[in-house]
C-alpha cells in the first residue's frame, strides 16, 4: 500500500463501489479509483470479461485480486464490452501505478443513454470517501 | 531454538547422493514378471537419501516451524487452541487405525457407536438434532448446508429462490459457498455497532431469498445483538438461517445456535473441538440441522436401533458429500475431547476463551485503536493499525512481521475487510495469563518501536529463518514446481 496522497481525476464519474467511468467518443472507459487501488494494495490478478459480453449497471463483470483481497468490479453503465486492457492482464501493477490512465480495465459501448449522469462527480465521490460513507 | 534452525534448509531432492538408499531389500523370492515396456522408464527422480538424512531434514524443518505446542497462535477466527495429547493417543488405537472403510459396518460397532455418540453430543451442544459428520472441513460443511437449503426449498416447490444474503462481517467462505452453489450473493451491511443492519436486512429479504449465512459471533468478534430478530426477518420471508459455526468456541456450553433461531450450522471440529489443524491434519466440518431438515442430510448417517448401531440413508438425502464416512480419525479426537470435558466443564471453554480475549483487548485498546472497543468482545476482537500509518508510515503488515521477532505467530491481518489495517486476534482459552501478558507486552513494545524506529518494523522479521518475503512477486509470478 502506497502512502502517496489519493487523487480524484476530475474528468471521471464515479460509482459508490469505487469504479470510475470516462466518456471517450462513443465508448465509456472504466477502471477502479485511486482510492480503491490504495485500499486493495498490490494488485496481482485482473480477470477480464470477453469482448462482446453484455454488462449491466451495478452488476459485477470482473474480478480484481490483490495480496489482501479479491473484489468484484461492478459496471458503472450498461452495455457491451468493446475492449479490454491486455496490458493490465500482463502487468496488474499498472492499476496501482496509474489507476486513471494506463490502469484502465475495459471500454463499454453504452446501451442506456443517461446512465453516466446518475454517477457521482469527482467532488461528491471524494466527499463520500473522506466522510467514511463508502466501504 | 538451536543454531541449525536458522540455516537455509535445502529441499529433500538436493540432499543425499546418487544411489544412497534408506533400506536394502532382500532378493526377490518369487518369479519376476516384467512390466510392459510402455509402463516403465529409465529415470525416476526420487530423493536418494538415507534414513538419517530424512530424519535430520524434517527435524530441522520442524525447528523452523511455529506451532501451538510452542506458544500462542492468535489467528483470528481460526481457533488455534492447544490440542490435548490424549486425543492423539486415542486416534492411534489399533481398533481405529486398522479399520477399513470397505469392511462390513457390523464388524466395527465401536466406530459406529463413537460416530453416533458424537452426532448426539454435537446435536445437543448446538440445539440442532440432525447431524452429519461427513464434510471434510468448514467450507465443505457450508456447501453441504447450502445444498440442504436448496433441497428444502425445492421440496416445497419454491424454485424461485435464488438469493443468499451474506453480512459483510461474515467469513469469506460464506459468499464463496453460495456462489459455488449457483446462487446470487447479496451483501448485507453492518451497522455502527457491528451488528447486521436490520433495516437493510428487511429491505433485502424477500420471496426470492434462499437464506442468510450468518457468522455469530461475527468476524469482528461481536455477538449479534439482534440475533432473534435477524432470524425472524429471514423466517418471515420463508428463508432459512445458515450459521457459520467457525466461531462456536465463544458459545459452547453457554448458548445453543438452534435456540437462537439458526436452522443449519456447520461446526469446525478442528477449531472448537480440538482436532489439530493448520497443517496438523485433516479437519472435520460436521453439519447440524433442525429436526425437520434431517431428512435431507448426506448419506449415510449413523442410527441406533435397540442396542445396535447402523448406517442409514435419510429419506430425501442430498447424497454423499465425501467418500466413506468423513475424516474418521478427526472425529475420534473430537469425541475424546468432548468426553474428557463432559457437559459439566464444556462451558469453561467458552468462558475462558471470552475472558482471555477481553483481557487482551483491555490491555491493548489504549495503544491500538479498537473500532468496537466499547463493546465486550467474544472469543476474538479486531484492532486497526490506521493511526500507525498516519503517524509513522507503519502498516499492519509491518507490525505482524515484527511480532515474529518476539517469538510469536502473528494474528490474522487485513480481515475482516470492513476494518482498514485490521489485526484480528483470537487467543483461545488455552493460554495462561502469563502467556497473554507476554503477547500483549510484545505488541505494546512494538507500538513504541513504531514511534522511535519505524524502520525496524518495515524490515522485520529479523530473526526468522527467512526475512521479508516478496508476496507480491510470488502472487504475480508464481513458481509452483521444483526444477533442478
Amino acid at each position: 500500500m502506497s502512502d502517496k496522497p489519493i487523487t480524484y481525476s476530475p474528468d471521471c464519474k464515479y460509482t459508490e463501489t469505487h469504479e470510475w467511468a470516462r466518456q471517450e467518443g462513443d465508448l465509456i472507459v472504466v477502471g477502479i479509483s485511486d482510492y480503491a487501488q490504495n485500499q486493495l494494495g498490490d494488485i496481482v490478478f485482473v480477470e477480464m470479461p470477453p469482448i462482446g459480453d453484455t454488462v449491466q449497471a451495478g452488476k459485477a463483470f470482473s474480478v480484481i485480486e490483490s495480496v489482501k483481497a479479491a473484489s468484484d468490479i461492478y459496471a458503472p453503465v450498461s452495455g457491451t464490452v468493446a475492449a479490454t486492457n491486455a496490458d493490465v492482464v500482463n502487468d496488474p501493477a499498472l492499476v496501482n501505478q496509474d489507476a486513471f490512465g494506463a490502469g484502465w480495465l475495459v471500454k463499454i459501448r453504452p446501451s442506456q443513454p443517461g446512465e453516466m449522469d446518475k454517477l457521482l462527480d469527482a467532488t461528491a465521490y471524494q466527499q463520500k470517501v473522506e466522510a467514511g460513507e463508502l466501504k | 531454538m538451536t543454531i541449525v534452525a536458522n540455516k537455509p534448509e535445502p529441499i529433500v531432492y538436493e540432499l543425499g547422493a546418487p544411489g544412497r538408499v534408506g533400506a536394502v531389500l532382500p532378493e526377490c523370492d518369487v518369479p519376476l514378471t516384467p512390466l510392459p515396456a510402455h509402463l516403465t522408464r529409465e529415470e525416476l527422480p526420487l530423493p536418494q537419501v538415507a534414513e538419517v538424512d530424512v530424519v535430520r531434514h524434517f527435524t530441522r524443518l520442524s525447528q523452523k516451524n511455529y506451532c501451538v505446542d510452542l506458544g500462542i497462535y492468535p489467528l483470528g477466527s481460526c481457533t488455534m487452541k492447544y490440542n490435548p495429547k490424549i486425543n492423539e493417543e486415542a486416534a492411534k488405537l489399533d481398533g481405529f487405525t486398522a479399520l477399513h472403510p470397505y469392511q462390513d459396518p457390523a464388524d466395527a460397532p465401536g466406530a459406529l457407536q463413537l460416530m453416533y455418540e458424537l452426532q448426539e453430543m454435537l446435536g445437543e451442544i448446538c440445539g440442532l438434532p440432525g447431524v452429519t459428520l461427513q464434510p471434510a472441513a468448514g467450507a465443505q460443511g457450508e456447501l453441504t448446508g447450502i445444498l440442504i437449503l436448496h433441497a428444502y426449498h425445492r421440496s416445497r416447490g419454491e424454485t424461485q429462490r435464488h438469493k443468499v444474503l451474506v453480512p459483510d462481517s461474515a467469513h469469506g467462505t460464506n459468499p464463496a459457498s453460495s456462489a459455488m452453489s449457483g446462487y446470487q450473493v447479496v451483501q448485507v451491511k453492518s451497522d455502527a455497532r457491528g451488528n447486521v443492519d436490520l433495516d437493510e436486512l428487511r429491505r433485502l429479504a424477500d420471496h426470492e431469498t434462499v437464506g442468510l449465512m450468518l457468522t455469530n459471533p461475527n468476524t469482528l468478534g461481536l455477538f449479534e445483538e439482534h440475533i432473534r430478530e435477524v432470524c425472524q426477518i429471514i423466517h418471515d420471508v420463508g428463508g432459512l438461517v445458515y450459521g457459520d459455526g467457525a466461531n462456536l468456541n465463544a458459545l459452547v456450553g453457554i448458548a445453543r445456535p438452534g435456540d437462537l433461531g439458526i436452522d443449519v450450522l456447520h461446526s469446525n471440529l478442528h477449531k472448537t473441538f480440538a482436532v489439530p489443524h493448520g497443517g496438523g491434519g485433516p479437519g472435520a466440518g460436521a453439519v447440524l440441522v433442525r429436526r425437520d431438515l434431517a431428512q435431507f442430510l448426506p448419506a449415510p448417517v449413523v442410527v441406533k436401533k435397540g442396542k445396535q448401531y447402523a448406517f442409514a440413508t435419510p429419506k430425501k438425502s442430498i447424497g454423499r458429500v465425501k467418500s466413506f464416512y468423513g475424516n474418521f480419525l478427526a472425529l475420534v479426537r473430537a469425541y475424546v475431547y468432548l468426553r474428557l470435558l463432559g457437559k459439566e466443564h464444556l462451558a469453561r471453554v467458552a468462558e475462558d476463551a471470552v475472558i482471555n480475549a477481553n483481557y487482551l483487548l483491555a490491555r491493548l485498546r489504549n495503544t491500538y485503536h479498537a473500532p468496537f472497543g466499547d463493546r465486550r468482545c467474544k472469543h476474538e476482537f479486531v484492532l486497526t493499525g490506521t493511526p500507525f500509518v498516519e503517524k509513522y508510515g507503519v502498516h499492519t503488515l509491518d507490525i505482524a512481521k515484527r511480532i515474529q521477532d518476539y517469538g510469536f505467530h502473528p494474528p490474522t491481518i487485513y480481515f475482516p475487510l470492513t476494518v482498514p489495517e485490521c489485526l484480528m486476534i483470537e487467543p483461545t482459552e488455552t493460554q495462561s495469563k502469563e502467556s497473554l501478558d507476554e503477547f500483549a507486552d510484545a505488541l505494546l513494545a512494538i507500538a513504541q518501536e513504531a514511534a522511535a524506529n519505524p524502520q525496524i518494523l518495515k524490515d522485520a522479521p529479523h530473526t526468522a529463518p527467512v526475512t521479508r518475503l516478496d508476496d507480491v512477486k510470488a502472487a504475480r509470478e508464481p513458481v509452483l514446481g521444483y526444477h533442478s
